[in-house]
């Protein structure tokens, strides 16, 4: 039992009825998430992620959404299968979820100790006094300062980065299994973000937790991650130990998301073309309108499979496949290492604008635009 | 390097906080206090910091979109602070600004041609087919078509109207443009393009490019120069590389270090910083960041560690500001099932991470005794005694700018840099002469002296050497700087202002000075400083 991964998603589909369509938002999405480590779901708006997320105890309203197929095995029962009272048990009880926005998960009249009392009590029978000794000791542990007097305090007497410890310290009040983090950290500064993340990590050492976070945040993944998931459009393009992804980036999709990052030296470099449609997706590779290296193989048929490159990464590209040749992919001199270079990843002199790169001239190539 | 266009000196911008039907102002945020920096014609510079540092207020500042509180904006010759508006509506044509939200900045029922033409109508271009014409090959050189003209901002995705956006702001051919979050509102593989296209037309215009951003990622790539900003200051200026490679105040190395870099062998290796952003509106005393700073100074003669210092000047700062909470941690004792005035302090120093017991015996013996005041119940007693024993010149003194690789303290190149502001104010078609600038100059400095005296000196400017003595006199340069490069720098400017040559004057100063980074820390002013120079 103790190999068998916490989390384990196979095929998820899940859907949206709209009026233009049907939204397949996730399209068979597979992953697992291993007991006590942290997986990070990272892509771009349109992604999916956020869905993937709410799919997993099934927060996805219905309505217009469905979670159409697939499996989601969580602690070895299956999540799909589940009556609405031991979803409700699941869902902020084994199964903790943070937000974006930590405003959203906090009710603006009551304080905020008694928040945390009432998720205690929501799943648990404790008397009120052992509760609110089991919340202060919470706070305590997110790092609110002087916790005994803050328990009265409402929101809106907390910063942001207070409000996303609060919310942390709600959805660790059941002492989950997992943690769900859905951008828990775009919404604040840097400095505030960096706080957020070694929290994390030292709770989830001292509650033996897994992490699911998702993020487009390629730096967070670096700094936080285990294994990796890369999705796009609904798919998953890559998948693997946070070295293997990062060192050894195999999908096209995720070494221009590599060169995308500013300020990392080398080639800027974005990706061109859109998203494709979410109602109406192109055969083969979701990718493959935008793909630098796109041959016919990826133009027909489905996402291609997750091959193996190694035990624990995989990668959906047909130039990883039986009949492909991966150096299509890697020989491309202007992707490199999407690593910053190994003293440091800063950026290289040649590769800065200097001052060089400006023409001091002011009314140089725009005669056309004088009115 | 010349003369900058655009150089903002000592701007503020404070907001009163009023109250009652009066309206009595109470309080006020300093949103901007005193904020200093330059843009060179064709050069990009960055404005960073976090959320509420008041970045967005200094660049809505300098285009005079809110009227400023104090400080001066020249803008190619020109004061713009005392702009009318008529004035005002000619200097908008010459700098634009985009925003972070490419949406929210478009009206959804003018077609993007519509949009893109209206500085040109407003600045008086009323040939439409002209406009047209202009427009298009504008969305042309941003990577759209000219056909898109008749299109409407819906139909576009948010990296596209950030062109337009980009667009809107070229088209009456400004010579400065701000970009206020230029590509935070875009996915990743978008704000690649977006920076790449920026970088291209602020080549191909020549335009002098002011950029606020929080993702030092996006300053790194596009910025030629640094400026970073915290609670309404600037506390580091600098060459982009020159200040990553080597951040000199600990903010800066703070901000840095929190910056998630894409590279999971180097994850962990940033600075964590303690506590939250202080309000502007009651910013702290000395240096601003000192309530949060891994580096603040501790005295002389106490042995601990930073850490330690840190965690005990954490202590002392909320026993002054807020105090601290007896009965919550009695309350919290109690759960532990503990009891007496012991427990309590213990409890307090685990609170604020500071050691059961300091390793320097004088320190602890200060801070056990502060600590029964507090437990005693008397605040007063308990700040004196923690205030006496823990002191620290960064919450004593406001650091003052200081120039790396000069020997000038913070006072002297404030004096020299609004010297040199006040030069380039005069570097229109319409300079005032010296000896008119110089008595205005004197007057102001004096309020009321007495005018007659003034006419008369305004006749007689005196000797050369008076003269340069007088303008020195009147900004408060010395009369000889200890640097030696600084002085022969300030000698020769005065020359080139005593034969009325503004442009070479100011040319002089921005020259010597512009290209060296400069930091406002303690930390900074304590190094090279002590040798005493020639006086």
């Amino acid at each position: 039992m103790a190999d068998e991964p916490l989390l384990s998603v196979r095929n998820l589909e899940t859907k949206f009825h709209t009026d233009e369509g049907v939204v397949r938002a996730v399209d068979g999405v597979s992953f697992d998430v291993r007991r006590g480590e942290t997986v990070c779901l990272v892509g771009e708006s349109g992604s999916g992620k956020t869905v993937t997320g709410e799919s997993l105890t099934r927060l996805v309203r219905s309505p217009p959404g469905e979670v159409a197929g697939g499996e989601i095995y969580f602690d070895g029962r299956d999540v799909l299968d589940m009556s609405d009272a031991e979803l409700r048990d699941l869902r902020g009880g084994r199964v903790g979820h943070i937000f974006q926005n930590p405003q959203g998960a906090l009710n603006p009249v009551y304080p905020v100790g008694w928040q945390i009392v009432e998720a205690i009590r929501l799943h648990e029978e404790v008397p009120k006094a052992e509760a609110r000794a089991r919340a202060v000791d919470l706070l305590n542990r997110v790092g609110i300062p002087e916790a005994t007097r803050r328990f009265d305090d409402y929101p809106h007497e907390f910063s942001g980065g207070m409000k996303q410890r609060v919310a942390i310290a709600m959805a660790l009040a059941t002492n989950p299994a997992l943690l769900v983090a859905d951008e828990p950290t775009t919404a604040l500064d840097v400095t505030i973000q960096n706080q957020i993340l070694r929290l994390l990590e030292e709770l989830q050492e001292e509650f033996d937790m897994s992490v699911l976070l998702i993020t487009h945040d390629l730096g967070v993944v670096a700094e936080v991650a285990d294994r990796v998931v890369v999705v796009y459009a609904g798919k998953v393009m890559e998948r693997g130990d946070v070295f293997d992804v990062f060192e050894n980036p195999s999908h096209p999709y995720t070494r221009a998301l590599l060169r995308c990052l500013p300020g990392r030296g080398g080639r800027l470099d974005g990706i061109d073309g859109r998203l494709p449609s979410a109602t109406d997706p192109p055969p083969g590779c979701r990718f493959h309108p935008r793909c630098d290296h796109a041959v016919d193989a990826c133009r027909t048929g489905g996402q291609p499979p997750l091959y193996a490159l190694s035990d624990d990464h995989d990668v959906s590209c047909v130039h990883y496949g039986p009949d492909g040749d991966p150096e299509v992919v890697r020989g491309d001199e202007s992707a490199g290492s999407a690593v910053g270079p190994g003293d440091g990843g800063h950026v290289g002199d040649d590769a800065h604008v200097g001052d060089g790169g400006h023409d001091p001239d002011g009314e140089s190539g725009d005669g056309g635009n004088e009115p | 390097m010349t003369r900058p266009i655009l150089d903002v000196h000592e701007l503020r911008k404070h907001y009163p906080v009023t109250e009652g039907v009066l309206r009595k102002e109470v309080g006020r945020v300093r949103a901007v206090d005193g904020v200093s920096f330059t843009v060179d014609r064709g050069e990009t510079v960055g404005l960073v910091g976090e959320s509420g540092c008041g970045k967005s207020t200094a660049a809505t500042s300098l285009l005079r979109l809110e009227k400023p509180t104090g400080g001066r904006v020249v803008f190619d010759g020109e004061d713009v602070t005392g702009y009318d508006d008529r004035e005002l509506k000619r200097f908008r044509r010459r700098a634009q600004m985009i925003f972070q939200d490419p949406t929210s900045s478009f009206d959804p029922r003018m077609s993007v041609g519509e949009a893109v033409a209206e500085p040109l109508r407003v600045h008086g271009m009323r040939d439409r087919n002209r406009r047209r014409a202009i427009v298009g090959d504008l969305l042309d050189r941003v990577g759209l078509d000219a056909a898109d003209f008749d299109r409407y901002p819906h139909e576009f995705s948010g990296g596209q109207k950030q062109r337009i956006a980009l667009a809107r702001a070229l088209v009456i051919n400004p010579d400065l443009v701000v970009a206020d979050e230029p590509v935070s509102a875009l996915d990743v593989s978008v704000q690649a393009d977006i920076l790449r296209l920026i970088e291209r037309v602020q080549s191909e215009f020549g335009l002098a490019l002011l950029v606020i951003s929080h993702d030092m990622g996006v300053v790194r790539e596009i910025c030629d120069r640094v400026a970073v900003m915290y609670l309404g200051e600037i506390v580091e200026t600098g060459p982009t590389e020159e200040i990553f490679e080597d951040p000199r105040h600990p903010y800066t190395e703070a901000l840095l270090g929190s910056t998630p870099i894409a590279d999971p062998r180097r994850r962990g290796q940033g600075t964590v910083l303690t506590g939250d952003v202080p309000s502007p509106s009651d910013p702290p005393p000395g240096c601003r960041f000192h309530t949060r700073c891994p580096a603040v100074i501790p005295p002389d003669d106490y042995d601990v560690s930073s850490a330690t210092w840190r965690a005990v000047l954490d202590l002392r700062l909320r026993v002054e500001t807020e105090g601290i909470d007896l009965e919550a941690v009695e309350e919290y004792v109690t759960e532990r099932g503990e009891a007496g005035p012991d427990a309590v302090t213990e409890a307090i120093r685990e609170e604020f991470d500071v050691p059961p017991e300091l390793p320097d015996a004088t320190a602890e013996r200060a801070l056990s005794s502060a600590l029964d005041a507090v437990v005693a119940g008397d605040r007063e007693a308990a700040v004196e005694r923690l205030a006496a024993a823990f002191p620290t010149v960064c919450r004593q003194r406001r650091p003052g700018f200081r120039l790396q690789g000069r020997d000038l303290d913070a006072d002297q190149w404030t004096a020299i840099r609004s010297l040199r502001t006040w030069l380039a104010a005069q570097c229109n078609d319409d300079p005032q002469s010296v000896a008119a600038l110089l008595a205005e100059r004197e007057s102001a400095g004096r309020r009321s002296a007495d005018r007659s005296s003034d006419r008369r000196r305004q006749e007689d400017a005196g000797t050369p050497a008076e003269r340069r003595r007088r303008v020195r006199e009147a900004f408060g340069v010395p009369d000889r700087l200890p640097d030696g490069d600084a002085e022969r720098a300030v000698a020769s400017a005065l020359d080139s202002l005593l034969s009325e040559d503004y442009e070479a004057a100011a040319a002089t100063l921005y020259d010597a000075f512009d290209p060296l980074r400069a930091a406002a820390c303690h930390l900074e002013a304590d190094a090279p400083r002590d040798a005493p120079g020639d006086d």
